[in-house]
């Protein structure tokens, strides 16, 4: 049965994943990690999940160790945060090339140097190329719904890719709502065990992780970008099947009276929550601005994106991670880059925010986007504005 | 190069799903200096069929090793090890 309980998004998304039946978790237990796998821990300890739980050394070898049990048909998980991610780097991209169903939540933290354990979006922004799928979600409901879809994306045949289910350290991944658990019956028919076409099995001997040499690495490579490209209509496809199941519908992105807004505010996360007042209350003061949050970010479903930004004079990208060195945050410049060619296009401007955790509140987004449209009528001053930093001043 | 396979044509996740297919690695073109076995000399002892890193000694009916020079790389080991100085390495001439 459905159960409805206060979780915090870290339980929200071990709820999932025990409904989910899976096979194998692996994960190192100490900081940066969550209670995501504390929990998942006791879930197994006190049986009410079979499955085997790996204590690993490192994130290295967590991802390392559901790798292999996911090429032997396994169903994983992990978790991890912030540095672990970091360390995991080079594991990401043997995930995705072995083209394994694993999927892992990220408590989205920022990364040393200085020492701080608070969310922004670092981490994941600096894996953001790896070939995962990655899912930015903004309450424990949708944390706990997206587990469920992320195993049934990942293991879809046309597919076969890891995902990735982003979500704010503390702000969300501490934080308890009501949630409601979905059962695990309907949660095992929503998303059945599948058989792969490639595992590991003694009795038909294959070699998983092959070495290549520069005459068909790019090939294998290639074969990735391609799954990728078919990851926007099977979410679609998934998100249907689970509305038809539990009656609830996420989509690929949330737009919020973006129809006939001047401004179209873009935010990830938890960010993207508080924005909606910040919108409601600039609309009272007669501001035509939306907000536009991405919930598919890798692969990014461009043409979707587009049809809705397109129509805005000035797009407010509020970036929760630093590009150091770069033409302003990440995801400002996957926004920029998608408008490059067209003749007719909106201004962008790129607010970083939320740096180490520090507080993105109703009236900072206010201000943003009150910044934005200044910027549309008096011509754009400066591009990338890193919001809030004492010290710096850009007179708007 | 147009019998290397399109990127569609091979099996995902950089998989190998034909056991043995190493078989079809021919390494020979790696090789500079080429092992020569003088069974004047040789002793039967098998070392080099022990030693060698590539599986490519193998011994014939008459007991002698032989190499199988489709996968030898040259790299002298066996010539290195045989106490009875029977394997000479010669430079190919190419």
């Amino acid at each position: 049965m459905a159960q409805r309980m206060a979780l915090s998004t870290n339980y929200a998304i071990a709820y999932a994943v025990k409904n989910c039946d899976v096979d194998v978790i692996a994960a190192y237990p100490i900081t940066p990690q969550t209670t995501v796998v504390e929990r998942l821990s006791e879930f197994v300890a006190n049986g009410e999940l079979d499955a085997e739980y790996i204590p690993v050394e490192s994130e290295h070898s967590a991802l390392s160790a559901v790798i292999g049990a996911s090429a032997a048909g396994a169903r994983v998980f992990t978790a991890t945060a912030s540095q672990g991610l970091a360390l995991m780097h080079e594991v990401l991209f043997m995930a995705s090339g072995m083209r394994l169903p694993i999927v892992m939540s990220i408590a989205n933290r920022t990364l040393s140097m200085p020492l701080n354990i608070h969310n922004d979006h670092q981490d994941m922004m600096s894996s953001r190329d790896c070939g995962w799928i990655q899912i930015y979600i903004s309450s424990a409901q949708e944390a706990h719904d997206t587990v469920i879809q992320a195993y049934r994306l990942a293991e879809r045949l046309d597919i076969l890719l890891p995902v990735c289910v982003c979500y704010d350290g503390y702000v969300l991944s501490h934080t308890y709502e009501p949630v409601e658990v979905r059962d695990k019956q309907k949660v095992l028919e929503y998303t059945p065990r599948v058989e792969r076409p490639h595992v590991l099995d003694p009795d038909k001997p294959i070699t998983m992780g092959v070495m290549a040499l520069p005459n068909y690495t790019y090939e294998f490579k290639y074969q990735v970008v391609d799954a990728l490209k078919r990851v926007p209509k099977a979410l679609e496809e998934v998100d249907a099947e689970f509305a038809d199941k539990f009656g609830v519908k996420y989509g690929l992105y949330e737009e919020y009276m973006c129809s006939d807004a001047d401004v179209i505010m873009i935010a990830l996360g938890a960010i993207a929550s508080t924005a909606r007042l910040a919108i409601d209350n600039l609309r009272s003061k007669g501001f035509r601005i939306g907000l536009f949050r991405p919930r598919l970010y890798r692969p990014i479903p461009v043409e979707l994106w587009k049809s809705v930004l397109r129509k805005a004079k000035m797009l407010a990208i509020v970036d929760r991670a630093i590009a150091f060195g770069g033409c302003g945050g990440p995801l400002f410049s996957d926004v920029a880059t998608m408008f490059i060619n067209d003749s007719e296009r909106p201004l962008m401007i790129n607010f970083i925010a939320g740096i180490g955790g520090r507080d993105v509140t109703v009236r900072d987004l206010e201000q943003m986007g009150l910044m934005a449209f200044k910027s549309l009528e008096e011509g754009l001053k400066e591009q990338c504005i890193y919001f809030g930093v004492r010290g710096v001043d850009y007179g708007l | 190069m147009s019998e290397l396979k399109k990127w569609f044509e091979l099996p995902i996740g950089c998989t190998n799903i034909e056991p043995g297919s190493s078989l079809n690695n021919i390494t020979a073109g790696w090789r500079v200096f080429t092992p020569v076995i003088d069974e004047k000399k040789c002793t039967k002892c098998y070392l080099c069929w022990a030693f060698c890193p590539e599986n490519a000694i193998k011994i014939a009916d008459d007991g002698f090793p032989k190499t199988d020079y489709r996968y030898c790389k040259g790299c002298g080991i066996c010539s290195n090890e045989c106490p009875a100085k029977a394997i000479t390495m010669i430079r190919q001439e190419v």
